[in-house]
């Protein structure tokens, strides 16, 4: 043990020595909550549309308005033709164009069918799709409108069909999208410092050449990674104090469930990413490689954990492969502490498979490690 | 600038590439590895979403409506209940996203005039699909209402009526709304930066840390043509590995280029440029190749992923996070790939987004190099 704690010893006074470095790891996972904690937000608002009205009449600028406060859609310019409209779609100055067709407000009067005309910028399937879905809303419900008035004035004593809808959102009750993602930025920024830290904590040995005195002391295999490994640890566990603390005074967002499984299970979290830099530093040879093959580890685990791209949508060859990203079973683990305030028994299986890969994870990188020294 | 002299410092640092085949398989192959792998597995559709209905009427028109919610593809019935207090236990192990309770008196009520009130229930972790599933839901309650008041009139013995008017959608450049569409331009972005900021940002550190540095000085070389001599294969091989992500996207996703490939080559080169002129700043402020790293890995991997428009749009974010999204080169990259790949349009629609690129690329590197003479003459 107090040989480990010397090594600890040793790799902390090497972090302190580069000047750059305490800064970087401090500062860094700080500035970057900060900027993506405002960055990540999917709700749909104030989506361009250039209104072309050939109508021009009282119905039309009626349609318009409706279109226009409806709260999700902002006009940026007005055109006086479809192509003129295009012409901003083409430029990616305008999501929609809104074309109301010539004799709109004669048709609506006569009861023949008219339709407007809606152009949509595919490229943003996801805004393109929102903002379809949000058009037919609002025309189903100005088209309602229209005919409840007729119901009523029919002056034969209808009684016109209504129902009231109303909702209640679980969880995340003002359904913002902001709640939904800082806890996966949380998961990720303790990734990537902790994965992009150990990963060069071998290979700078061998680097360097300081290995070979690495080895000549009476060190076994399993200590140098046990004594590595915690050194890293206590300068991940700083980061998730930071992070933690700008989640809780900056953004006002309390953990609802308990901090001591919170703690147990980022404990059992940060043993993975560091097992996986460590594994990576086992199987490279240059700082380079360490790098690339970190970013090989790190990417598909970023797109693929469900931060961002819902688990259950992929295909399930993909579902299967997300089994195997510690990240994955921490966002749930974040979600469900932050936004439901879950207790121990709903995260016990989450908790298991961060165990089950963790000790993979280290046992391997011990084994290389050892292979490595023969 | 001497051709003569850049030549062996090309050569050189080619010889470090070609010495370590993992980095070059690395720099080549991860860009298609990751291209294929998100372009099946990502995708923002919200279909098939788990409903649950509570329905305590039990009447024709309940039976009609909750018929009509699960004809399209939106909603899966997964349950049906008998008691609104079974929902919360659906809702807490996820095994719905959304409810529909019908109230007692339902259909009576509706036929009365009386309004009767329907609840929804979703689970709101994540808004986005909840929102989009709350949409769903009440067009087709508005839609089914409507329907019956039309009924109602028209059985009245007035002159029939129709539905006043639609909406005709067309979808322009992406008519089927693929998400891979979306995702395919954006990946390349994305992976593109990642790669070459990580490529260039340990070329400098590198013989700093190595002490080969001074070798280096002693040479007759000037900064800039050291520079240009390390960028110049890195240039070549992020080149290469970007026509195999563009050629992956064609023959997998279908995503073809309706644009002109000579103008996309060139957008792609000055993306390239920002990249390497980026990694190189790095290589040239680091003090370790630890720090580099971590650099390079802060500086590009979540700002690329989620500043630069790939997935979050971003006029939703406040300005000032615009403004920083502002220096993001690849949010410029972006707009010319999805203009010039999906939209086939021309220069005009975008040469403000280029020239914001070069003059990245070039004020970049001029700081690198200031940085470099600096400690080339301490």
């Amino acid at each position: 043990m107090r040989k480990i704690i010397a090594l600890v010893k040793k790799e902390l006074i090497q972090l302190r020595r580069d000047r750059r470095l305490l800064p970087v790891v401090i500062m860094a996972p700080i500035l970057q909550l900060l900027i993506l904690g405002y960055a990540v937000n999917l709700d749909v608002r104030h989506i361009p549309v250039v209104p072309v009205d050939l109508d021009n009449s009282q119905s039309s600028r009626q349609v318009t308005a409706a279109v226009m406060n409806s709260g999700y859609f902002r006009t940026t310019a007005r055109a006086g033709s479809q192509e003129e409209g295009g012409y901003y779609l083409d430029r990616g100055q305008a999501a929609v164009v809104l074309v109301i067709p010539r004799g709109f407000e004669a048709d609506l009067v006569a009861g023949r069918e008219t339709a407007l005309q809606a152009l949509v910028d595919g490229t943003e399937s996801q805004t393109a799709s929102i903002a379809i879905n949000y058009l037919e809303m609002i025309t189903r419900q100005y088209n309602q409108n229209l005919i409840l008035e007729k119901v009523e004035k029919s002056g034969l004593g209808l009684k016109p069909v209504i129902i009231q809808a109303e909702f209640r959102a679980f969880f995340n009750p003002s359904l913002s999208s902001r709640k939904f993602f800082l806890p996966g930025i949380f998961g990720l920024l303790v990734m990537v410092m902790t994965v992009m830290l150990t990963a060069m904590a071998v290979v700078r040995e061998s680097d360097t050449g300081t290995m070979e005195q690495l080895i000549v002391t009476p060190l076994k295999p399993a200590e140098i990674i046990t004594g590595k490994l915690l050194s890293f640890f206590l300068v991940g566990l700083v980061d998730i104090a930071l992070i933690l603390g700008v989640i809780y005074f900056w953004f006002r967002l309390p953990l609802k469930g308990d901090f001591f499984l919170f703690l147990l299970l980022s404990v059992l979290y940060m043993l993975n990413t560091l097992g996986l830099g460590l594994f990576i530093s086992t199987i490279t040879r240059t700082p380079q490689q360490a790098m690339l093959t970190s970013f090989f580890f790190m990417m598909p685990m970023i797109l693929l954990s469900g931060f961002v791209f819902p688990v259950e949508n992929m295909p399930r060859f993909f579902q299967w492969i997300t089994c195997l990203i510690p990240l994955r079973y921490y966002l749930v683990v974040l979600r469900g502490l932050f936004l439901k305030g879950v207790r121990i028994k709903a995260l016990a299986d989450e908790g298991l498979m961060l165990l089950v890969l963790a000790l993979v994870l280290n046992l391997l990188s011990v084994s290389r490690f050892r292979r490595r020294l023969d | 600038m001497g051709l003569v002299r850049i030549k062996p410092v090309i050569q050189k640092e080619l010889l470090h590439i070609r010495r370590d085949p993992l980095s070059l398989v690395l720099l080549l192959v991860l860009p298609v590895f990751m291209l294929v792998l998100y372009g099946y597995a990502l995708n923002f559709d919200v279909k098939h979403l788990s409903l649950a209905v509570v329905d305590l009427d039990k009447s024709q028109s309940s039976r009609e409506l909750v018929a009509r919610l699960t004809s399209g593809e939106y909603f899966d019935l997964k349950y049906r209940l008998e008691r609104i207090s079974e929902l919360d236990e659906l809702f807490d192990h996820e095994k719905i996203k959304i409810a529909l309770v019908l109230p007692k008196n339902f259909g009576r009520d509706l036929v009365s005039g009386r309004g009767p009130a329907v609840q929804i229930l979703l689970d709101g972790t994540n808004p986005t699909p909840a929102q989009t599933g709350l949409g769903y839901l009440s067009n087709i309650l508005r839609q089914y209402s409507t329907n019956l008041n039309l009924e109602l009139l028209n059985r009245s013995g007035l002159n029939k009526i129709t539905m006043p008017f639609a909406v005709r959608t067309r979808v322009w450049y992406n008519p089927e709304l693929k998400s891979s569409k979306f995702l395919v331009p954006g990946l390349m972005a994305f992976v593109l930066m990642v790669i070459i900021v990580l490529a260039t940002s340990l070329t400098i550190v590198r013989e700093i840390e190595k002490k080969t540095m001074d070798q280096l000085l002693l040479s007759p070389l000037t900064p800039a043509e050291l520079v240009v001599g390390k960028i110049i294969p890195y240039l070549g091989l992020s080149l290469i590995g970007a026509v195999v992500v563009l050629l992956a996207g064609w023959l997998l996703f279908g995503v073809v280029v309706k644009g002109n490939y000579l103008l996309l080559l060139l957008v792609v080169v000055i993306f390239l440029f920002c990249g390497l002129s980026q990694g190189l700043l790095i290589s040239t402020v680091a003090s370790s190749q630890l720090v580099a790293f971590l650099l390079s890995g802060i500086s590009t991997l979540l700002p690329t992923f989620i500043l630069s428009g790939f997935v979050f749009p971003i006029r939703n974010m406040p300005p000032v996070i615009q403004g920083i999204s502002s220096i993001i080169p690849a949010r410029y990259f972006l707009v010319c790939l999805r203009a010039i790949i999906l939209k086939g349009v021309g220069l005009k629609a975008f040469y403000r987004e280029m020239i914001f690129m070069t003059a990245y690329g070039l004020v970049v590197t001029f700081l690198s190099l200031a940085k470099l003479k600096k400690s080339f003459f301490r």
